[in-house]
């Protein structure tokens, strides 16, 4: 953003062009030039417009995945970010349906838009994490298929002919749904994050946070956030991506102050005060979902969508992904996995 | 695991998520770190190339230049030169690099000139792509040339034999702009005329310009229509301000008359401009989605996998 006419821009502009020492290209530069004057506009601000236009155009994807036990409120809780149905509630196991065995993932997929923007959006659920009776390793299904579209999304990427945009299935946020207990994180809750934040996004959420009073919230945050610390958790935003001051700035508050975020999920609307909110009724009041004084689901909301949605990508994609990326060439000896795509033969030398 | 997609829209109850905001995020962090952009200029000498540069960025790439007599010439073959200025308006960096190709159609015997000049843009795709096969790539630099001025001259007769197989050499491996330099040696007609001639011989010769995509439904599809009928631009470069009706611009002054680089009833400038810096973004998607990965699959398919 700019203060101030562009022509008082001139003054502002030429301390601004300090050539920077920059990777010399391999044949010989002439000496930085420096703008002399700028009198006059030339448009190059219109890039922006360009590539918002561009963007806007080829729309936007994003996965996010959420885990915890049944009946945390987690598909109620994605319906009401999204303020869609976008992703199918289960009311229980019933009698003839089973407890799956192990984790299941179920990726489902809408296209929602909002002031012209397309969002591709996909749900994976993770029904059956933490509901067996011995739960050991139950996060393994679920790294598997994180790694799995890290893999998908090399492959494409090494292909000789490849796509121009490579669809993106690659989970960029998982919200973790901690039970409001009030006591501390379960051992399952820790050795789930260990064990993923390594790989993916991690937030964490109190679930069903109408549970507690407002003392016993921050009381339980404060341990929440001191357990996650003292076993080296380092949940999303981590501390290491903070790019720059102003983002440090603004995610220290938001690590130390905010998160886990205590939500309260609804897709039912009641009356209050005139206005249609969403909400959970009781004998003793109506819960407001959009409420700050009642739970912090606005800020998560904000967080994930208004403010974090394009860095969740980017951490992802150039961090997770890299990271995941760098394993497999130092695995395969340093050289790019290459495949040719042929008909017959789908299977890669990886 | 199961996987559904399907694409249906769910009207949203009454509420407002906030994910329209996406697009000011994606911008937020470019904006941050600015723009590159790499323009490189094709042409013989003295067509005006140095100058237009400067009008069209209003600076001076070239404070100290040497122009070197014919006699040197004859020694020289065609060189590589690099400027980099960095360029700010209203909050938006960019970082533009000006490759010069000082030699170009200089010698008695052309023939070899654009070799370098390809070699110089492979090799900008090589070091890409090894930038980009490598380990660290959080910091990858693109030097690849985004787009390329083609001066013709306005003295021929339309595209001389060098014009017509460097542009067939080139024209799958950069964004090729044809410009008529030093307009202003042409009445209106024989600009027409020209600029009839070029376009004949360039679709004669299957040469591919760069194509200027469609207008998007809120885009002026007239303006869009008036600056594709324009192409090969004509135009006028000056580095010195003349006063003109009590403002200083750019301009040429003549006994019979002053030019003025900026006035479009002078020659095509502010379109050349205007288009350059509107599809700075489409240039760049273009040399990546095509010529880059034109270059990407025949280099892979060479070392044999």
């Amino acid at each position: 953003s700019c203060a101030g006419p562009v022509e008082s821009k001139t003054e502002a502009a030429m301390s601004e062009l300090v050539p920077e020492p920059r990777q010399k290209p391999v044949v010989p530069t002439k000496p930085m030039g420096i703008n002399t004057s700028l009198l006059g506009y030339i448009g190059i601000d219109t890039i922006i417009e360009q590539m918002r236009k561009k963007t806007m155009k080829t729309g936007f994807d994003f996965n996010i995945m959420v885990v915890g036990q049944s009946g945390l409120g987690k598909s109620t809780l994605v319906n009401t970010l999204f303020k869609s149905q976008v992703s199918r509630k289960s009311s229980g196991w019933n009698r003839e349906e089973k407890i799956p065995k192990t984790v299941e993932i179920k990726a489902i997929g809408h296209v929602i838009e909002e002031g012209g923007v397309k969002m591709k959006l996909t749900v994976i659920d993770t029904p059956g994490f933490g509901d067996q009776i011995n739960n050991e390793n139950c996060w393994e299904p679920i790294e598997k298929y994180i790694n799995e579209q890290y893999e998908k999304f090399l492959k494409e990427e090494v292909n000789i002919a490849r796509k121009k945009r490579i669809p993106d299935t690659r989970v960029h946020c998982c919200l973790y749904f901690i039970s409001p207990t009030g006591h501390s994180l379960r051992p399952l809750d820790l050795e789930f994050m260990k064990h993923l934040s390594k790989v993916v996004n991690i937030i964490p959420v109190i679930a069903k946070a109408d549970t507690m009073t407002l003392e016993e919230k921050t009381e339980f945050k404060q341990r929440v956030r001191k357990e996650l610390e003292v076993n080296g958790i380092e949940f999303y935003p981590q501390k290491e991506f903070d790019e720059d001051l102003e983002d440090k700035t603004e995610n220290d508050k938001i690590r130390q102050e905010s998160m886990p975020f205590a939500v309260v999920g609804s897709d039912k609307e009641y009356q209050v005060n005139g206005k249609r909110v969403l909400g959970r009724k009781t004998p003793w009041g109506i819960i407001e979902v959009e409420n700050l004084t009642h739970c912090e689901f606005a800020l998560l909301r904000d967080f994930v969508i208004r403010t974090h949605l394009q860095d969740l990508k980017e951490v992802t994609h150039n961090i997770h992904y890299e990271t995941y990326r760098a394993k497999r060439l130092n695995d395969n000896g340093g050289l790019p996995p290459m495949t040719v795509e042929t008909e017959e033969n789908h299977e890669s030398n990886l | 695991y199961t996987q559904a997609v399907f694409s249906c829209q769910f009207s949203d109850s009454a509420g407002y998520v906030g994910f329209a905001n996406l697009p000011n995020q994606v911008h937020r962090k470019s904006v941050k770190k600015g723009f590159e952009f790499t323009l490189m200029v094709v042409g013989e000498s003295g067509l005006g190339k140095s100058t237009l540069i400067n009008s069209l960025f209003l600076t001076d790439l070239y404070p100290e230049r040497y122009i070197p007599g014919a006699a040197e010439k004859i020694e020289r073959t065609v060189q590589i030169e690099a400027s980099t200025v960095e360029i700010e308006e209203r909050g938006v960096k960019l970082r533009l690099t000006v490759v010069d190709t000082p030699g170009y159609g200089d010698a008695i015997n052309s023939q070899d000139c654009f070799k370098t000049i390809i070699q110089y843009i492979d090799n900008q795709f090589e070091r890409y792509l090894h930038d980009e096969s490598g380990l660290n790539r959080r910091h990858i630099i693109d030097n690849r040339v985004h787009c390329c001025f083609y001066f013709i001259s306005p003295f021929g007769h339309g595209l001389k034999p060098l014009d017509v197989e460097f542009m067939k050499a080139l024209h799958g491996k950069v964004n090729i702009v044809p410009v008529i330099a030093k307009a202003d040696t042409l009445t209106l007609k024989e600009r027409e005329r020209l600029k009839r001639r070029v376009l004949d011989e360039i679709s004669e010769h299957g040469i591919r310009i760069y194509q200027l995509p469609d207008a998007d439904s809120d885009e002026d599809e007239e303006f869009k229509e008036q600056t594709r009928a324009s192409i090969p631009f004509a135009v006028i470069g000056s580095n010195q301000l003349i006063e003109v009706k009590g403002k200083k611009i750019r301009g040429r002054l003549y006994p019979w008359g002053v030019v003025e680089v900026e006035n479009p009833e002078h020659n095509d400038f502010l379109k050349l401009r205007t288009m350059l810096v509107t599809h700075m973004q489409d240039l760049q998607e273009v040399t990546q989605d095509l010529h880059y990965e034109n270059f990407r699959s025949e280099r892979l398919k060479r070392t044999g996998k």
